[in-house]
């Protein structure tokens, strides 16, 4: 039953040695693999490397040494290059590709004494919001196996609401955490744009990819965050600020703190049920002390717009190096150097990466430049000066994470459009560069829904705080699908 | 070339020099050359997924150093660009530069003709890129190896304005800014390497017309010759197509030294879109006051400066300074030469004659420079053993002192050259030494009257010609060592009887 604890208490377990790590660890696997046929969260599984090493964290818990995290398994998203072990980005473009390296997050985790069990599955190259473009199949939501987890990170956020994981790793461009974490009721936070190294965290669009975490609560995301951030010589876009203890501030008193509703998001468009729970979980911040006040950021519904120039136009770019000549998949027997590229690429990658290649493409075009990527650039300024100006008056912005509970698998596969409208309240946080981080506020029709919760530049320590209250009030948090209980 | 006459032609360069940094603009992978292919590419230089390019602040320095020794404006803050295109020396699928706001801008540099006049080529921009890697198709059948070890290596690319006008003029300004990167020590200039090299844009159009015609570019060409002779060949096959009723293209041209050619690479229809756009994974490039003024207090003296000096202070031509300057290495062998020459008497802080210092200049840029041209070797390596300033001081020493004649100092310097010795040893060995004793001079001009009576009569009967008989006779007579200017002085005091 190991599984019921919060990863905080995992660690605690283990510091006091009241289980070892190698106990944990093969209680965790036999529930990865009980649910994997279920849930299809997993790439890979390293169940040997894993054992391999609880059993040396145990040594160093015996020892009275190891990390913060020492013996504590998670698992990362599959596209943080882990050395020696497949990590595919969820396609068959990399479906063969073992990484020579660490990424900075895996190897901080690593450091800090954390065990990977093994890669999550996601949407391919994280292009996606329900997990179903993945090469690996879909993963399911875990509260009903016939809706979808969210995406991209759905492996990560369906390994952690199925409590395979206490804490997995995710990345977020557009929403790819937060609206997961709503649509499986779970704790997922998008650092600071610099905040956490991208080094060895595979390209999609990289002024807007951020690494961040899953965990079941505020508490955990402040720990395991903890772990992850900080400044990285190998990432010039990784900003050198010192990395405050995020665990120390969550119980800082939350009266005064200004918060306020952004108009914008609970006009039409949201979901009426998913709006009461929105407007429910402010009370009770209100109820806790803080102050609450509408505010509006009416350059924020041109997000979606502005996502889908700037994304696709930096993936275009960005999976270039996916060519057929040094790694990944190449085509059988090209005939020449266009043929080598042409079959390689589009064996490669599927029709939601190809999509995205060719707009991108598109709008870095000669002639379309400015009308598109210099145009998004602009009304992307516009936007963060909303919520430069926003700040001005609150401490943090709250609205919903995603305009509807979680939708069945294939539901809106056939119309893009639709599709990438799940995103439209989560992109402006990753337009402006700004910590988000949602958390499960109730249910609708049974599926979870989540609140968001948006914090100024470098604010992690403030929203997890906002956050952790909230949770110290409710347990939404707590409640796992039975079918994983 | 007549059929030119009446059509100016019209040329820009784009120099591309590789910085001698010792790791890569964007890893920390080494730069030298020469290694087992694919032996210095690094994950970053492979573009494996995930990486991330981290700047060199040497490029930069190194960068801004070429601007300020322009004169140019140096961008306070510049942006790396994505130049995006697809091929197998290119690992990411693009290649990071400079596209809208490059690091220099708006410089130039003067250079000197070979009929000694004067000309500003203006330089457009100078931008910090990477290079791409190499394919290699010999030797593989029907494959193509593809070596990484120069992918990722930061270069500069020096784009004049379309300010040449002839082939030897566009000449004349690469090898100013060869001179210069080398002066700058940011550049080895190693040409065969691949360390310089140049892409030039070439049209003509009729005289007098202020418009330009259209252009083709001809890519990659590594050394001076071939850039005069495909700039001349490109420039006389425009004006033949046009005169002959057709129109130049805009393309992309390659220059085939074996048959002297250029031919078409591709066509404008053809090129790449590149879809440039600014790199995320860089921050902008931002430069302080401070680092620009340190960077311009460790300048060194520049080619310019150093040939006026020169002609200031030694009393040299202008085209003498031009040519001794033009490497910093000759001029310091030049100047550690000269300095040495006053010590061979003992002397310290002396300071030289002009005549001395011409002398000087006349033996390293004859009997030195032409031995080097011989054997294909450079300054720096004789400097070392064959040839230190200090004993070739010796050998101008005693020219200026007149223990040889100008001529016998040819002869010294050769035996120098071949044997290592001091010019003294060799000089005193084989019996150099010139003669200046009057009675000696006196007696062999007797013997040689006495043996050509007959010249002898005829130059007293008015062949004046026959005096330059007579003084070869005596160095005949004397192996050449005889004092000219007394030979001179004492056969026409005895010549006339």
């Amino acid at each position: 039953m190991v599984h019921r604890n919060s990863l905080t208490e995992l660690a605690a377990g283990l510091r006091a040695r009241t289980f070892s790590s190698v106990e944990l660890v093969r209680a965790y696997l036999q529930r990865i693999e009980a649910a994997q046929p279920a849930l299809n969260a997993f790439i890979s599984i390293t169940a040997e490397q894993a054992l391999a090493a609880a059993a040396a964290a145990d040594r160093e818990l015996a020892a009275g040494r190891g990390g913060p995290l020492a013996g504590v398994p998670i698992a990362h998203k599959d596209l943080f290059c882990t050395a020696g072990v497949r990590t595919t980005c969820g396609s068959r473009m990399l479906d063969n590709f073992v990484s020579p390296y660490d990424a900075t997050v895996v190897a901080k985790l690593k450091a800090a004494g954390a065990i990977n069990l093994g890669k999550l599955n996601m949407d391919e190259f994280a292009m996606g919001s329900s997990n179903e473009t993945s090469w690996f199949g879909p993963v399911r939501n875990p509260w009903n196996t016939d809706f979808v987890p969210g995406g991209s990170s759905g492996g990560s956020a369906a390994a952690v609401a199925a409590r395979l994981v206490p804490g997995a790793t995710a990345t977020d461009t557009g929403g790819s955490i937060r609206q997961p974490a709503a649509l499986c009721g779970i704790t997922g936070i998008k650092p600071t744009y610099g905040r956490v190294s991208r080094y060895g965290m595979i390209a999609f669009a990289s002024s807007l990819d951020q690494g961040g975490v899953l965990t079941t609560s505020a508490a955990d995301a402040a720990l395991m965050l903890r772990e992850m951030a900080g400044f990285d010589p190998n990432d010039s876009t990784s900003v050198d600020a010192p990395v405050p203890d995020y665990v120390a501030e969550l119980d800082a008193p939350l009266a005064g703190v200004r918060i306020g509703l952004i108009k914008e998001f609970v006009d039409e468009g949201l979901d009426r049920e998913n709006e009461l729970r929105i407007r429910d979980a402010v009370k009770v911040l209100e109820r806790l002390g803080a102050s609450l006040r509408e505010v509006s950021l009416p350059n924020l519904p041109r997000s979606v717009p502005v996502y889908y120039v700037v994304a696709p136009a930096e993936c275009s770019s960005n999976l270039a190096r996916y060519d057929g000549v040094r790694f990944g998949h190449r085509c059988k027997e090209p005939r020449d150097l266009q043929d080598l590229y042409r079959r390689s690429r589009g064996e490669g990658f599927g029709a939601e990466v190809k999509r995205r290649i060719m707009t991108g493409t598109y709008v870095l075009s000669a002639g379309y430049y400015d009308a598109y990527y210099l145009k998004a650039q602009r009304v992307r300024q516009l936007i963060a000066a909303d919520f430069k100006r926003a700040f001005g008056e609150v401490d943090v912005l709250v609205g919903p994470t995603s305009p509807t509970a979680a939708f069945r698998l294939g539901a809106k596969t056939a119309d893009p459009i639709t599709m990438y409208l799940n995103d439209i309240y989560t992109i402006g946080a990753n337009l402006a560069g700004l910590p988000a981080l949602s958390v499960p506020c109730g249910f609708v029709g049974g599926l979870p829904v989540g609140l968001q919760v948006v914090g100024p530049h470098f604010a992690e320590g403030r929203i997890l705080n906002v956050a952790h209250h909230y949770q110290l009030e409710t347990d939404w948090h707590r409640q796992s699908p039975e079918r994983f209980a | 070339m007549s059929h030119e006459s009446g059509w100016e032609t019209v040329i820009g360069l784009e120099i591309h020099a590789q910085l001698a940094t010792r790791s890569k603009i964007f890893s920390g992978a080494a730069t030298a050359y020469g290694a087992p292919p694919n032996a210095q590419a690094s994950l970053i230089d492979l573009g494996f997924p995930g990486v991330l390019p981290v700047l060199n602040r040497e490029a930069v320095r190194m960068a801004v150093r070429f601007g300020l020794a322009i004169g140019a404006r140096i961008a306070r803050q510049s942006v790396f660009a994505r130049k995006n295109y697809f091929y197998p020396d290119l690992p990411k699928g693009y290649q990071i530069s400079q596209y809208e706001l490059p690091i220099v801008a708006q410089g130039a540099l003067d250079v000197v003709l070979d009929d000694g006049s004067g000309k500003r080529v203006g330089i457009t921009r100078a931008h910090l890129e990477e290079d791409a890697g190499k394919s290699l198709h010999e030797g593989l059948g029907a494959f193509t190896g593809v070596d990484l070890n120069r992918a990722g290596t930061p270069l500069i690319e020096i784009v004049s304005e379309p300010d040449m006008r002839s082939a030897k003029e566009a000449v004349a300004y690469m090898k100013k800014v060869h001179t210069l990167v080398r002066y700058l020590e940011i550049c080895d200039g190693n040409m065969q390497e691949g360390s310089f090299r140049c892409d030039a844009n070439v049209s003509v159009r009729p005289k007098g017309s202020d418009k330009l015609g259209t252009r083709a570019e001809i890519k990659n060409i590594n050394s001076f010759r071939y850039v005069e002779k495909a700039i001349q060949y490109e420039v006389a096959r425009q004006i033949e197509l046009i005169e002959s009723g057709g129109k130049v293209v805009q393309e992309t041209r390659l220059y085939d030294p074996d048959k002297g050619e250029t031919r078409s690479m591709r066509t404008k229809e053809e090129a790449n879109d590149y879809r440039y756009f600014p790199d995320p994974d860089l921050l902008p490039v931002a430069l302080d006051e401070a680092f620009i003024e340190e960077v311009r207090t460790g300048l060194p003296e520049l080619p310019d400066q150093k040939a006026a000096r020169f002609s200031k202070d030694y009393g040299l031509s202008a085209y003498d300074a031009g040519v001794l300057t033009a490497s910093r290495e000759l001029a310091d062998f030049y100047e550690d030469v000269r300095r040495a020459v006053p010590l061979q008497r003992g002397e310290t802080g002396a300071t030289l004659d002009v005549s001395t210092s011409k002398l000087t200049a006349n033996v390293v840029m004859g009997d030195l420079a032409a031995a080097l041209n011989r054997e294909n070797l450079d300054i720096l390596t004789v400097r070392e053993d064959r040839m230190p300033p200090t004993r070739l001081a010796g050998l101008i020493f005693r020219t200026a002192d007149q223990t040889i004649s100008g001529k016998i100092a040819k002869e010294v310097f050769e035996a120098m050259w071949a044997g290592g010795e001091s010019a003294d040893v060799i000089i005193e060995s084989k019996g150099l030494r010139q003669i200046t004793d009057t009675g000696a001079i006196e007696r062999a001009i007797e013997e040689v009257m006495a043996k050509n009576p007959g010249q002898l009569a005829d130059y007293r009967a008015g062949k004046d010609k026959l005096f330059g008989f007579f003084v070869g006779q005596v160095m005949k007579a004397t192996q050449g060592k005889a004092n000219p200017a007394q030979l001179n002085e004492l056969l026409k005091k005895k010549l006339p009887g």
